[in-house]
Order: structure tokens, then sequence, then C-alpha cells
């Protein structure tokens, strides 16, 4: 039984199907990659399997460590280990940071049948967990991603990520609106979560992300379905060659 | 800022069990329904004024008589006006007037018991809390504690009934100062029919060594709930008093027709927090209290200060303005406000400053929520009288929309006759965002815990004028209030 398993995943957002038959296996300890043009699906992807309620799944099965994942609510899919770190990471005003993660921390805690965090506890295990994405702890004391800039709120992504412990992650986009030394920092982050259970889904536009946080798979998305899997290697042809070359062997009534 | 004041007021909360919709049996004696000037001359001699506070009675019962019910207010959904005044009992005392309890031990343990219910054991929670607690239960008084360290210093905290009796040359003075007998409709009926309530008097120069705070309760059946709140703070006075109010579920509507007056001498400050959760009638918007309340402070003296926060969740209707009369120079008004209507809950509030004084200033932060076919209005007065120059006013008002059945209205209005004033307002209108949710829900927390916590954020600036204790209990009651709220 693999971490993730996706098999013909389709999904619409006001009754237009955006994912169009996903296939995809994602085991604990790899990471994979999922690439593709602008309205290919990939951010879609991300969110169906989060379980954001503006999508509706039409069709195929998802599970995750063998349990349904559709039939479960996105705090549900949360707590099982779902984590998708947020493109767009909204601002909860009035909601600081550290009383917000402690909550979900604790959350986390409870369903694996695990003691909740004191107060001191959980400070310090911020306090260990910070510096993995150059955090200023300081940040944690604003509300909810409120003024911070792109780079913070990537970085915030990350580093609820890495105190929450889940056990597949999705990222989306989160190398958008970043600098490079930004990048390095975030990717630096995400390595030092890799570990032999977890899995990761690592959803980009360019090339540069993966030079960083180096997958072991990368699929292609096209129109809503992955057009091409291969290695590492496959993201440095995309880089050269862009996506023309893989749509250009698609036809849209028979797929890839 | 302490690490994380969140975790200290879940924990305070978790020791401090909130229970709701109960009734406690006791014997009260109380007049027959109506209202006629035998009832208020009864009510007098029940109590056993003066003749000055007969007659103060019986002057505004002849100026209510002359009054019509307003009717300005915007309350869509609910028809108030069928309230008939006739049917309704204006006196209801837990025991005989006699012999009020000396000590708890004297005190109705069945009393005592609805106390630990609503999670305020006087001998306990009080001492530990270290909040005087003068307990209205049904219109009388019947324990108050702290009394003696509080004369220490000279500061008088009572019922006002005994401050009557007591303290007449200050009642006196002050009664009916700030909100005259026939200020409106309700304020003039209040006065010809209060029952009892607090008074507070602070010397010249004294800070009040402990908060000081009353809760209300509203128990016997068809008893209106006429009090009345004097609180007058000397030169250089200070005070911070706490007002919490929850009543058991009923069927029968209630109404609620407060009077608070707050006085501030020079340099005094007054800080007045109010938590109020009565019942706010059933998932059909049947029953449910009418809280009709006037509220008014005056800044009496230079440099005084008067600060309003309430957190207003429960009652079928809640109908108030607490305002500020900014008479002396350089004095500053604050009124902070939550309002949460749900279910087919009604609320006009707001505030009204009125800069008479040079150099005075007013900050407003109103926060609405609704949810179900709750309707929130949000009325507030600015007043920038011709004297008054140098005049800063400050007002944001939110509003927060939960489903498509709520309502959110905001009437501010604001009249400068001095062109030396700078008046802000600031206004917004939000629906609780569904990607909120969501975002929470994925690091997860149910949706219960997410609208919650978006919900006390919205509101945290207010929530953060209170006093800890009552902290934690705002945030319990907003979560509480919106139980079943999201869909």
């Amino acid at each position: 039984m693999s971490l993730l398993e996706i098999h013909n995943l389709h999904a619409n957002v006001n009754g237009i199907e955006i994912l169009r038959g996903i296939d995809l296996t994602i085991d604990g300890g790899s990471v994979h990659s999922i690439m593709g043009p602008n309205g290919s699906g990939k951010s879609t992807l991300a969110k169906v399997l989060a379980g954001d309620p503006v999508y509706e799944v039409t069709e195929g099965t998802v599970t995750l460590n063998g349990v349904d994942l559709l039939d479960m609510e996105p705090d549900e899919r949360a707590r099982e280990g779902m984590f998708m770190a947020f493109q767009y990471p909204v601002e909860i005003p009035g909601v600081s940071t550290k009383y917000f993660l402690r909550a979900a921390v604790n959350a986390m805690l409870k369903h694996r049948g695990k003691d909740e965090l004191d107060a001191v506890s959980f400070l310090k295990k911020v306090k260990e967990t910070a510096p993995m994405v150059d955090l200023d702890p300081a940040l944690l004391d604003r509300a909810v991603n409120e003024g911070f800039s792109g780079g913070e709120k990537k970085r915030a992504e990350v580093f609820q990520m890495a105190m929450l412990e889940p056990t597949m992650c999705v990222l989306d986009e989160t190398d958008s609106g970043l600098d490079i030394d930004a990048l390095r920092v975030v990717a630096n982050g995400v390595n030092t979560l890799r570990n032999a259970d977890r899995g990761f889904l690592v959803i980009t536009h360019y090339q540069r992300l993966l030079e960083y946080i180096v997958p072991d798979v990368v699929h292609v998305l096209i129109d809503g379905r992955i057009a091409r899997t291969g290695g590492k290697e496959l993201a440095l042809e995309l880089e050269e060659k862009g996506y023309g070359w893989i749509e250009s062997s698609c036809d849209s009534t028979s797929g890839c | 800022m302490p690490d994380d004041p969140n975790a200290m007021l879940d924990q305070w909360a978790d020791a401090n069990e909130y229970r709701w919709g109960f009734t406690t049996d006791i014997e009260s004696e109380t007049l027959p329904p109506g209202l006629n000037e035998d009832v208020v001359r009864r009510i007098s001699a029940i109590k056993r004024e003066p003749q000055w506070m007969l007659d103060f009675r019986l002057e505004a019962f002849a100026k209510w008589r002359q009054m019509d019910e307003p009717e300005w207010a915007h309350f869509p959904d609910h028809d108030w006006r069928p309230i008939d005044y006739q049917a309704i009992s204006y006196y209801s005392a837990p025991i005989s007037d006699d012999d009020r309890p000396k000590s708890l031990d004297e005190v109705d343990p069945k009393l005592l018991e609805t106390y630990e219910k609503l999670g305020i054991p006087l001998e306990e929670r009080a001492a530990l809390a270290g909040v005087a607690v003068d307990a209205v239960f049904d219109s009388v008084s019947v324990a108050t504690t702290f009394r003696d360290k509080l004369m220490d210093v000279g500061v008088i905290f009572c019922s006002f009934s005994e401050a009557v009796r007591d303290y007449p040359e200050l009642i006196k003075k002050y009664l009916g100062t700030v909100v005259p007998k026939a200020d409106n409709y309700f304020a003039a009926l209040n006065s010809a029919v209060f029952t009892d309530g607090s008074f507070v008097y602070i010397p010249k120069g004294v800070a009040c060594p402990m908060e000081l705070s009353t809760y209300f309760r509203i128990n016997a059946m068809n008893t209106g709930q006429f009090e009345r709140t004097l609180i007058v703070c000397d030169e250089g006075a200070s005070v911070s008093y706490l007002e919490g109010c929850t009543a058991p579920q009923r069927d029968e509507n209630q109404l609620h027709a407060a009077v608070v007056e707050l006085i501030a001498e020079t340099d005094a400050s007054i800080k007045y927090s109010t938590i109020q959760n009565w019942y706010p009638g059933d998932e059909n918007g049947v029953g449910g209290i009418f809280n009709f309340v006037t509220k008014r402070g005056i800044c009496r003296g230079d440099r005084s200060h008067i600060s309003w926060t309430q957190v207003e969740t429960g009652s079928a209707i809640t109908w108030k303005y607490p305002s500020c009369v900014l008479k002396g120079d350089d004095s500053a008004g604050e009124f902070y406000s939550v309002a949460l209507t749900n279910g087919y809950q009604q609320a006009d509030t707001g505030t009204k400053m009125v800069h008479i004084g040079k150099n005075t200033t007013s900050n407003i932060v109103s926060k609405g929520i609704s949810a179900g076919h709750g309707q929130n209005t949000y009325r507030g007065l600015v007043k920038v009288r011709p004297n008054a120059s140098n005049v800063r006013n400050f007002t944001q008002c939110d509003s927060m929309l939960m489903g498509s059945q709520c309502g959110a209205h905001t009437f501010p209005v604001i009249e400068v006759e001095n062109d030396t004033a700078i008046i802000e307002h600031e206004a917004t209108t939000s629906r609780i965002g569904e990607d909120k949710i969501f975002y929470l829900n994925q690091r997860g927390l149910s949706s219960e815990e997410a609208v919650s916590m978006i919900v006390n954020g919205f509101c945290r600036e207010v929530l953060a004028e209170l006093p800890m204790e009552f902290a934690v209990e705002a945030r319990k009651l907003l979560e509480v209030s919106l139980e079943d709220s999201v869909g």
C-alpha cells in the first residue's frame, strides 16, 4: 500500500471540468513534482486533495494510508496527515499565529492519541523549529499571515508544516514570488523534513525550485491529465523546451 | 506581551465551565401584575423609602404616562410593541424585605446553588478573582462581599436601596443628573418603578483597590427588571466596574429596562464593562428578553475619562447606546462593543459621544456579528458643540455576516459645529470567509473551532479591553452563541 493513491480523479469547479482523470501514486519517503503550464490543473489537484469545498469531485478515488480521503472533511484529512502549503495563504485578523498554531498542533496530537502541548512545551517546539526556515519568531506574535511579506508567508507555511508533522505534504507553488535566497531557505526547510515515511507533492511552474528540492519523480500535467512522467531530468528538459512539445504530442480527444 | 494569554484564558475557562438554562425555585414576594400610581407607591413603601425618593418616582411616573413608546429602532423581524405594561409585575423579592443577610451563611442555600450553576461561587471565586460582588437576584441585593475592605479606603459599594437609606445626600446630589427622569420612555419607566441596583462612590484621590462586579439575574416569571446603577467617581479617583448577566431559559418575553449613570469628576476615570447573555428566545424566535437600557456617563471634570466596553450576545432584542457627555476640558470617552445576533435576535446598539469641552477625545470601536436570521444595527452619534475646540474622534465600525439570512446595518450620525474638530469614521462589512475557514480546516481545526477563532479575532480589540476573567467568559459566550451557525 502506498502513502497516497489517486485513481482516475475528476474534479469540477463551477461545472467546468478541470481534472480529467488523474492517476498518481506516492510512496512514503519520495518526492514527486508536478509541473505544467498555467491552467493545467496543478493547483486544483492540490486543493482537491486538501478538500477545498469550491471543487467538486465527480469521479475517482483517493486514499491516504489506505483510508478513503474523499470521504473526509478537510479538517479530518488534515488530522489524518494531509498538509497543503497554500500558494496564497489567507490573513486572519486578530488571531495570533502562536495561538492558532498551538490549537492546530494540539488538534493533531489529540487525533494521534498523544498528550497535547502546554504553553511551555509548545514554545520550546517553536524555538526549535523556527530556525529551520529562518523565521523571525516575532512574526508569530502577529495575526496569522497579516502584514507578512510574500516570502514570510511562504516560510510560515513551511514552518507550520514542520510543526504539524504531516505524513503527506503538498506544496502548491510555494516558490512563486520568492527571490533566490528565500527559495533556498524554504527548500532547505522542506529537505530537512524529508524522511522515510513522509511523502511530498511539490507543485511548481518552474524548474528552479527543483534544483533545491530534488524530486524522485516528475509529472507533467496538461489539460487536467498527467501527460508525461519521468525522473528529475524531465524537469530540465521542460526548462529547455517548454511545455509545447508535450502539448503537441497530446490530442484533445484521445489524450496523450 | 505574555507568552500565550489565550492559553491562560483557555485553562481558566475550562476550570469555570459555563452552564445554562436552569431555574431556581425560590419563594418570591411578588406584586400582582399592573402599573398605576399605587404600584409606584407600594414599591417605595416596600423599600421603606424617604419621601424625596417617592417624589422622584411619582414625577417620573407622571411623565411616563404622557410619553409614547419610541418606534425608530431598526427591528425588521421582531415586533416588540405588544408589550403589555399592565401584564408585568413590578416587584419581586427572593425573601421578605426585612433582614437582608449579613453574610453568606444567611443567604438562601438555593440561591447559592444558583450561583454555583452560574459558575460564580461568591465565597471562592470572588476571593480568588479579587472581585467584590454585589449580586442582584430578582430585584433585591442579597449578598455583598468585600464591603469592609472597600470601606477601609472609603469606597462605597452597596445596593441602591441601602444607598438611599445610608447615603441620601449623595443619591440626591447625583441621581437623575445624567439620565433625567423623562429622558426617554424606558428611562422614565425605570425611574418610576426601579427596584434595586448598585451604588458606587469612589472618594477623592482613591483608586478602587479591586474590580467591582455585579451579576444580575432574572429568575421569577413575568417580572420586569428595572435596575438602577449609579457610579460616582470623585476628583482624581478611578474604578473598574463589571456587570454580567445570565438568565435561565423561558418562554415568556421579559422586559428589562435598566438605567446606568456614571459621573466622573475632575481627573477621575471610570471603566464600565458588560457581558450580556440573557435568554435570546428559541430557534423560532419565540421568547427571550427585551433589553432596553439607558446607559450614559458624564465626564464632568477636566481630564476625566469614561470607557464603556460591552459584549452583547443575549436577549431577543437589545436596544441601547452607552454614551458619554464630554463636558470637562481634555476629557475622553471610549466605547468598545461586540454585538452578536444569532437565531432571530435583533440588536440596535451603538453610542453617543457629545463633545462639549475643549480638547475632548472619543474613540468608538464597534464589532457587529450577524448569524442565522440575526439583525445587527450600529447607530452612533458624534456631536461637537460650538465651544468644543480641537476635538478628536475616531470611529471604527465593522460588521461580519454569517450565512445569507442575516443583516448588518449602520446609521452613523456626525454633527460638527466647530471647525477645529477632526472626525474619522471607518467602516467595513465582510462575510465570514469560506477561504479562512478552509485554511484553518486544513490545519486540523474543525469548522466550529475555525469560526470561533475567526470571530474572536474579529472582536479582539474589544475583548482586549475586558478584564481577564470577563474576557474568558466573553470568548466562551461567543463560541456558544455561534454553535450550529456553520452549515
